[in-house]
């Protein structure tokens, strides 16, 4: 392993250096080239295609918006109409009456800020441990928690629900407790990875020099990593919120409260598990409500959660 | 590390110390040394130890054991809850709609994330709203998804039969008919996720260093053929782990079926997931849903080590 890596570091290098002939935002085909006209229509029919493909995406969106503004005749009409007549924009209050969105939104709301809480005190101290202050059998102890990202949640789901019910040692019950998705959810070897690998990068020359200065490990922690690694917190605090915004099956088992569902489990219930007599614009329209606030968040911190996704790499 | 040497040396040098003394130096010493690193790991070791670390091991005791959601006898059966899950008819059917689940997946799905991230690259205008477009449908939370599909496949009155009634064919069942359904359901999973994976494939196509174009392009490849040459053989790490990514993923395929179908119809889309919900919290048989967990788990890890073994060899043997 070391002797391949001294092998390429040579390449490595030279590929590093610039050089100026070629232009380092060029892609598969050059700049030069897309002035042939032959190349321009090229662009244009791919432009035309991925046009007509983003319907496949914003299609259903914009046919969910038009089911929900639609009369509860016009919304079983065949063929379908693409527009109602007259948008009845009372459906969207009718939902946020009959549906109580605004609880299971809340809900879904104290469910992700206490995962992000979680995640920073487990996640982000046990990643600085493992990258600074390293401790006595920290290199088997990341491997133990590396090993944990071979194994998908849900081969264990039964086990894990059972240690719920019924918590060892303390011996007791979780079930319709905040503390059931929080604390399974902040035992993520994927953040401890990421935030690890982010905390690699500070120099350790700069902890050594606040140590000389007499600050201990929890304020090099708090003073000196937490403040510099803000991009990576903050990316792992936005896919815990669209982790919890996404979760189902967890929650379905363990909060069985219906005044505690997250709005996942709410949707199911409300929308697709029972027949409860709400019309289906209504729902429509309460689904819309659903979606707006990860919709939102998203528009809001596009460019860094994408940025994120590519940072976090090959996260599946 | 010439400070500790010489400390330990003066050490040895000076006169023994009472055994209870140097213990407790030692001690001290490790605490000093280890205590703070420790500290700050117990949250995780706790939280793993008890959420992860320990149902795992659970997992394979279950799965021995006669369990029954409501309490049980506890004892232990060999591998009678195997031999039940393996005598049943369900079992069958699961592997096979699982395996199939993931055939279509890769049919449909695998291709369209390359396709729509080199399209995007290479596009001029508009490429942001692209990203945006295709990306939308992963921010969605996946009930929400589910639903949506469920109205658009209606039968009657429905969006896709609409469309197709256009273009004058028949209505279709969706997922009211066994030939049609689990494939209904895999064009939701690749509608939801195909967005995802498309952004990954744009980080690896903007990591090609440009010169490889640059110089096929002066020994006069056509587009086509850097495509071949070039882009695909630089993209073919980042696509083979993808590969192995979106199977364990479908092996792990629960929301979709148990929301739009239950299994149904005639269980032609109970997948092995559905099929351990099945077995622990309608028939309340732990044992039962434990064994079939565990040989699940078994083809997760396997699939997981080949992912493992492949981006070790990514990382360290050169990019």
């Amino acid at each position: 392993m070391q002797r391949s890596f001294k092998m390429r570091l040579p390449f490595r290098r030279a590929a590093a250096e610039p050089r100026e002939t070629t232009d380092p935002e060029r892609t598969l085909i050059s700049l030069l080239e897309w002035r042939k006209p032959g190349v321009k229509l090229v662009n244009w029919t791919i432009f035309a295609v991925l046009s007509l493909l983003t319907l496949v995406t914003l299609g259903p969106l914009f046919w969910m918006l038009s089911g929900a503004l639609k009369s509860s005749v016009e919304i079983f009409r065949t063929p379908p109409v693409l527009w109602p007549a007259s948008p009845e924009w009372t459906n969207f209050q009718r939902a946020w009456t009959e549906l109580d969105p605004l609880l299971y939104l809340t809900n879904t709301a104290i469910l992700a800020l206490g995962a992000i809480v979680l995640q920073f005190l487990v996640s982000a101290t046990a990643a600085y441990s493992l990258s600074k202050l390293k401790p006595v059998l920290s290199n088997a102890l990341l491997f133990f928690f590396l090993s944990t990202l071979m194994v998908p949640a849900l081969a264990y789901l039964i086990p894990q629900y059972l240690t719920v019910v019924h918590l060892p040692i303390f011996g007791i019950s979780l079930v319709d407790s905040w503390w059931a998705i929080w604390l399974p959810e902040a035992a993520s070897a994927f953040n401890i990875i990421i935030l690890k690998s982010f905390f690699d990068a500070i120099p350790n020359d700069l902890c050594e020099a606040a140590r000389i200065d007499g600050a201990n490990a929890l304020t090099i922690f708090l003073r000196i990593i937490v403040p510099l690694s803000r991009p990576a917190l903050a990316v792992v605090a936005m896919f815990t919120v669209f982790a919890s915004w996404k979760d189902f099956l967890w929650p379905l088992l363990v909060l069985t409260d219906t005044s505690k569902e997250p709005i996942s489990v709410a949707l199911y219930q409300l929308g697709i598990a029972a027949s409860n007599g709400v019309p289906q614009n209504v729902l429509l329209a309460g689904f819309i409500l659903a979606m707006l606030p990860p919709v939102i968040l998203f528009l809001m911190f596009q460019r860094q959660i994408i940025r994120g996704v590519n940072t976090a790499g090959l996260k599946g | 590390m010439v400070a500790v040497a010489k400390r330990a040396k003066l050490h040895r040098q000076a006169p023994p110390a009472p055994l209870a003394q140097s213990v407790a130096h030692a001690l001290s010493r490790f605490v000093r040394r280890n205590g703070a690193g420790l500290l700050f790991l117990l949250p995780a070791l706790v939280l793993f130890a008890f959420f992860v670390w320990y149902p795992i091991a659970y997992g394979f005791v279950l799965s021995f054991q006669d369990n029954s959601l409501f309490g049980g006898t506890g004892s232990w059966v060999g591998w009678r809850n195997f031999h039940r899950v393996l005598a049943d008819p369900l079992f069958t059917f699961a592997w096979r709609n699982t395996i199939k689940y993931a055939l279509y997946g890769l049919l449909f799905g695998y291709a369209i994330p390359i396709v729509l991230a080199l399209a995007i690259d290479e596009v001029r205008f508009g490429k942001a709203y692209f990203r945006l477009a295709f990306y939308l449908p992963v921010i969605i939370p996946p009930l929400v998804t589910v639903f949506l599909w469920r109205y658009m496949y209606t039968p009657d009155g429905g969006l896709l039969n609409g469309l197709l009634n256009l273009i004058h064919v028949g209505p279709q069942p969706w997922l009211q008919s066994p030939a049609t359904a689990l494939q209904s359901l895999v064009v939701v999973t690749t509608w939801a996720n195909a967005g995802g994976t498309m952004l990954i494939y744009l980080a690896a196509l903007q990591s090609i260093p440009p010169e490889l174009y640059e110089a096929a392009e002066l020994d006069g490849a056509g587009i086509f053929s850097r495509i071949w040459h070039i882009t695909l053989p630089q993209i073919r790490g980042v696509m083979l782990i993808m590969l192995i990514l979106q199977i364990i993923a479908t092996f792990q395929i629960f929301t979709e079926p148990f929301t739009l179908t239950d299994g149904g119809p005639v269980n032609a889309t109970t997948t092995i997931m559905l099929l351990i919900y099945n077995y622990a919290f309608q028939n309340a048989d732990l044992g039962m849903a434990s064994a079939l967990s565990v040989m699940l788990f078994l083809v997760l890890v396997t699939f997981s080590l080949g992912y493992f073994a492949l981006t070790r060899r990514l990382w360290v043997g050169g990019e």
